[in-house]
């Protein structure tokens, strides 16, 4: 297996767990970040100041470690600036449509053990792994 | 005030959580999803460490009257399956296939200012801004559309 990590896989992913659980146990809210990006540019949106302050937050985590010696996140992007644009558009749409996304569905959602978010999840991940399939290999084109 | 100052926190703690599990690099959320290639399974592990621990604090956060800063918990009310859901999910599904980014990460890596993330991050944001316009057009009366995010307040 390639560039396994497990341990630093499973410390990240508790601490995304550990933030989810704060976020609700403190404000009441769910952390699904495409719900609240979605919320802050939403033209009718009213509680705009919470959502502002999370993605301050996720913004600040890689400011935080570039203090600490390491350098901005700079990510090597697997194609080029057009496929760049069309994925973020689908991204956009998708998990607006769907109502949620990695984290609101997937971790939350799964969390919860809401049947409707993990159709989600099961669904962007089967689909994610065949775009992934035919994009490498070819399958099915 | 309070509230803001813990979202920030928590921001914080999704974000730094994002960047050690390694979510915020393309080339290893693709790794994860190319089964049919030389397949890291790190992504598994981050996902079931995450579900892990907010399935406690969802936990305890029921036992509790109400929330520390504000008056209640808000949780998805709908647990439907409809059309939108499972389109909505394979559009993601391709972008995410495609680019190895989903909201979160791409919000963490603005950060660094790359070009190739300032674009991704724009037109995710003019996607969820038309869909939203376009949902809104269709359906006046429909405030539902953000089911996660759920706003039983209103």
């Amino acid at each position: 297996m390639h560039n396994f990590t497990p341990l630093s896989g499973l410390l990240g992913g508790a601490l995304i767990g550990l933030a989810t659980a704060l976020l609700m146990v403190l404000t009441g809210r769910i952390a699904g970040i495409s719900g609240i990006f979605g919320g802050l540019l939403s033209l009718k949106a009213s509680d705009r100041g919470w959502r502002l302050a999370f993605v301050a937050g996720l913004l600040a985590a890689p400011l935080l470690a570039a203090l600490g010696g390491a350098s901005l996140p700079m990510p090597a992007m697997p194609a080029n600036l057009a496929v760049v644009a069309i994925g973020g558009l689908l991204v956009g749409v998708g998990t607006r449509m769907s109502g949620g996304c990695t984290s609101g569905h997937g971790v939350c959602g799964t969390a919860r053990l809401s049947t409707r978010s993990i159709t989600a999840t099961a669904i962007f991940m089967v689909v994610a792994i065949g775009t992934v399939a035919i994009v490498r290999h070819g399958f099915g084109a | 005030m309070p509230v803001s100052i813990a979202s920030f926190v928590c921001g914080l703690i999704f974000g730094i959580g994002l960047l050690i599990s390694g979510m915020t690099q393309p080339d290893k959320v693709l790794g994860f999803l190319d089964i049919f290639g030389a397949w890291d399974a790190t992504l598994a592990f981050v996902m079931a460490g995450a579900v892990a621990v907010s399935s406690f604090g969802f936990a305890f956060a029921r036992r509790r009257p109400s929330p520390l800063f504000a008056a209640k918990l808000n949780w998805p009310r709908r647990d439907d399956i409809d059309a939108s859901l499972i389109g909505g999910a394979a559009l993601f599904g391709v972008g995410w296939g495609l680019v190895g980014l989903c909201p979160g990460p791409a919000l963490v890596n603005l950060a660094g200012l790359s070009v190739p993330v300032v674009v991704f991050v724009a037109a995710m944001g003019a996607g969820m801004l038309s869909y939203d316009q376009w949902r809104e057009r269709r359906d006046p009366s429909h405030t539902d559309y953000d089911a996660v995010t759920a706003r039983a307040d209103r």
